[in-house]
C-alpha cells in the first residue's frame, strides 16, 4: 500500500493554449492516418500471433512475412460488390457503420502520446496530444458509448434474425461492462486529483497506478475485453450462434468499416489502459534514472507504443488461449462478480485515502484501525451458518422405455434400466 | 485556443473517412442483381417474416438496461467526488457512502430476487 501514501500530489497538465490551428488539423490527420495503419498492422499481428500458437505459419505470402496482406483484403473489401438488403431500414442501415467508425476514431484525440516534442529543424514545440481538457476520460466514456449505437442500429435495421439478435446481445453485454470499467477508473481519479488525461499521465511519476490499485486494474482488464466483444467475450457475433451478429447483413466497406471500428477500439482500451494505469509515456525504469533522457523528448512515444503493443498481444493472447463464456455466465460474472468487487474497491480505497490524506492518522492508528475493519469482516464468516441442505430428490423412477410399443426418451426424474452388458467382463478388456 | 475545437476537426475528418469509404465502394463495386442476395441471411426457404418491427426479444435485455441507467447516474455521480476527493474531505466521503450504501439496497434487491440471474 505504499502507493497509497504517494498519491495526491497531482500533475501537470499539458498546456494547449498557444495552439496554431493548423498544428491540430496536422495531429488530426496524423492520429488517423496512425490508426489506420495500425489496425492493418494489427490484422496481421493478431493472424501471426495466433498461428504460431497453433504451430502453422500464418499469412507469409504477400508482402515481406505477408505483412501486406491485410492490405490486400482491405483493397479487396473495396471492390466488392455493396449489397444493401431489400429489407433494410435503408437510412438507419448506412449510417450505423458511419457511426461505429467515426465514434471509434475519436477516442484517441485525447491520449497522450508523449510529453512536448519540439519538432525537427523548428523552435515550434507542442504537446505529443491532439488535445486535453479537464473531463478527458469522461470524454473517452461518451465517444466509446456513441459506438454502441452503431451496433444496436447496424443490427436492427438490418431486418434479419441473426443481427437483431447480436446486436440486443452486443447491447447489453456492452453496457453492463461499461459500469465495472467505470467504477474501475473511479480509483485512479481519487489518487490522480483528475480527470485529465496528460495530468493523470505525470502523476505516475513515482509509481504506475496498476500497483497500488491492483483490483480496479483487473477489473479494468477483464471488462475492456468485454468492451470490444472480443473473445473469450465475443458473444456478439459468436459464429456458431448468430453467424456474425450484428454485421451479418453488411458487405463491402460498410462491413470493413465495422470491422475497423472493432480494431480501433481495440487500440483505444489498450490506449487508455496505457494512460491510466500503465504510466503513459512514461519510460519502465525509476523515476530519475539517467536524469531525465529517457523521459523528455520523442523517446516517450516508443514507450508508449511499446505498452499499446504489450496490451494488444494480451488481447491476442486471450484469444488463443481461452474459450467462449456461455452468455448467462458471462452477465451474472458481470454483474455478480466484477461490479461489486469495482464497487466494493472504491470503497475501501475510499476510505483508506481518507484516513491517510484527511485525517491524516498515524501509521500506527491506521493499521490497528484496518486490522480491526478485517476482523470485523471476517468474523461473522466463522460463525455464519451453513447452507440448509436441500432435500435429497426422490430416487428417480426407473423408465419402461418400451412401454407403449415403441422407445421414448426419458423425463427428468426418470432413468433408464441399466444396460444389460452394464459391468460384465468383455473379452480382451483389461480393465 | 479552445481545447474542444480539435475534437471537431477529428469528427470531421472520421466523418470525411467513413462517408467517403462508404461512397467509393458503392462506385467501385460491381452491381449484380439477384432476387435471393439481397434477403435476409437464414437458413431455410424463406427467412422468417420481420425481424423489424414485429421482432420480439427476450425481456431480460429491458430489465438489464434498466438496471444500467441506475448504475450508470451512480458512477456518473462518483466521478466529481473522485476529482475532487481532497477538497470535499470528511463531507464528501461520508456523503458519497451514504449514497453508495443507498444504492446497494436496491442492487442486493435484485440480486435476491433474480434480477441478475439469466436462466
Amino acid at each position: 500500500m505504499n502507493g497509497v501514501v504517494l498519491a495526491a500530489e497531482g500533475g501537470v497538465a499539458a498546456d494547449f493554449s498557444a495552439e496554431p490551428v493548423l498544428a491540430s488539423v496536422v495531429k488530426a490527420v496524423l492520429i488517423v492516418v496512425f490508426l489506420l495503419t495500425s489496425v492493418l498492422f494489427a490484422i496481421w499481428f493478431e493472424r501471426k500471433v495466433v498461428a504460431k500458437m497453433q504451430l502453422r505459419p500464418g499469412p507469409n505470402w504477400h508482402g515481406p512475412k505477408g505483412l501486406l496482406q491485410s492490405l490486400a483484403d482491405a483493397m479487396k473489401l473495396l471492390l466488392k460488390e455493396d449489397v444493401n438488403v431489400t429489407r433494410a431500414d435503408r437510412v438507419v442501415y448506412l449510417l450505423a457503420p458511419m457511426i461505429s467508425v467515426s465514434a471509434s476514431l475519436l477516442v484517441f484525440a485525447v491520449i497522450p502520446f508523449g510529453p512536448s516534442v519540439r519538432i525537427p529543424f523548428t523552435d515550434f514545440s507542442t504537446p505529443a496530444q491532439l488535445t486535453d481538457f479537464p473531463v478527458a476520460v469522461l470524454y473517452i466514456l461518451a465517444a466509446a458509448s456513441i459506438g454502441v449505437y452503431g451496433i444496436v442500429l447496424g443490427g436492427w435495421s438490418s431486418g434479419s434474425t441473426y443481427p437483431l439478435l447480436g446486436a440486443v446481445r452486443s447491447t447489453a453485454q456492452v453496457i453492463s461492462y461499461e459500469l465495472a470499467m467505470g467504477l474501475s477508473l473511479v480509483s485512479v481519479f481519487i489518487m490522480a486529483g483528475s480527470m485529465s488525461t496528460s495530468q493523470i499521465v505525470s502523476s505516475q511519476a513515482q509509481v504506475w497506478w496498476f500497483i497500488p490499485l491492483a483490483p480496479a486494474f483487473v477489473v479494468y482488464v477483464i471488462s475492456m475485453v468485454g468492451e470490444t466483444n472480443r473473445l473469450p467475450f465475443d458473444l456478439p457475433e459468436a459464429e456458431g450462434e448468430l453467424v456474425s451478429g450484428y454485421m451479418t447483413e453488411y458487405s463491402s466497406m460498410k462491413f470493413a468499416w465495422f470491422f475497423l471500428a472493432e480494431y480501433i477500439n481495440m487500440l483505444n482500451v489498450s490506449a487508455v489502459v496505457t494512460t491510466l494505469f500503465l504510466g503513459g509515456w512514461r519510460a519502465p525504469v525509476p523515476d530519475g534514472f539517467l536524469g531525465d533522457a529517457l523521459n523528455t523528448g520523442w523517446l516517450p512515444i516508443i514507450w508508449f507504443l511499446v505498452k499499446v503493443w504489450a496490451v494488444m498481444f494480451f488481447f491476442v493472447w486471450v484469444r488463443g488461449t481461452l474459450l467462449r463464456l456461455r452468455y448467462d455466465q458471462f452477465m451474472v460474472f458481470g454483474w455478480k462478480v466484477l461490479i461489486p468487487v469495482a464497487l466494493g474497491w472504491v470503497v475501501v480505497l475510499g476510505a483508506v485515502q481518507w484516513a491517510l490524506t484527511i485525517a491524516e492518522l498515524p501509521r500506527s492508528t491506521f493499521f490497528y484501525l484496518a486490522a480491526g475493519v478485517v476482523v470485523l469482516v471476517l468474523l461473522p464468516m466463522l460463525f455464519w451458518p451453513e447452507k440448509k441442505r436441500r432435500a435429497e430428490p426422490a430416487e428417480p423412477e426407473t423408465l419402461d422405455a418400451f412401454a407403449d410399443g415403441y422407445p421414448v426418451p426419458p423425463l427428468p426424474g426418470q432413468k433408464l434400466p441399466a444396460s444389460e452388458r452394464f459391468g460384465k467382463e468383455v473379452a480382451g478388456n483389461d480393465r | 485556443m479552445n481545447p474542444y475545437l480539435p475534437i471537431l476537426i477529428l469528427m470531421g475528418i472520421g466523418a470525411v473517412l467513413a462517408l467517403g469509404g462508404v461512397g467509393a465502394s458503392a462506385i467501385i463495386g460491381p452491381k449484380r442483381y439477384n432476387r435471393a442476395k439481397l434477403d435476409a441471411y437464414e437458413c431455410g426457404i424463406e427467412p422468417t417474416p420481420h425481424a423489424l418491427g414485429g421482432g420480439r426479444l427476450p425481456i431480460k435485455y429491458y430489465l438489464v438496461a434498466m438496471t444500467f441507467i441506475v448504475f450508470d447516474i451512480e458512477v456518473v455521480f462518483l466521478y466529481p467526488w473522485a476529482v475532487d476527493f481532497t477538497t470535499l474531505a470528511t463531507f464528501g466521503l461520508v456523503a458519497m457512502f451514504a449514497f453508495l450504501a443507498l444504492i446497494t439496497v436496491p442492487f442486493v434487491y435484485e440480486w435476491r430476487r433474480g434480477g441478475f440471474d439469466w436462466v
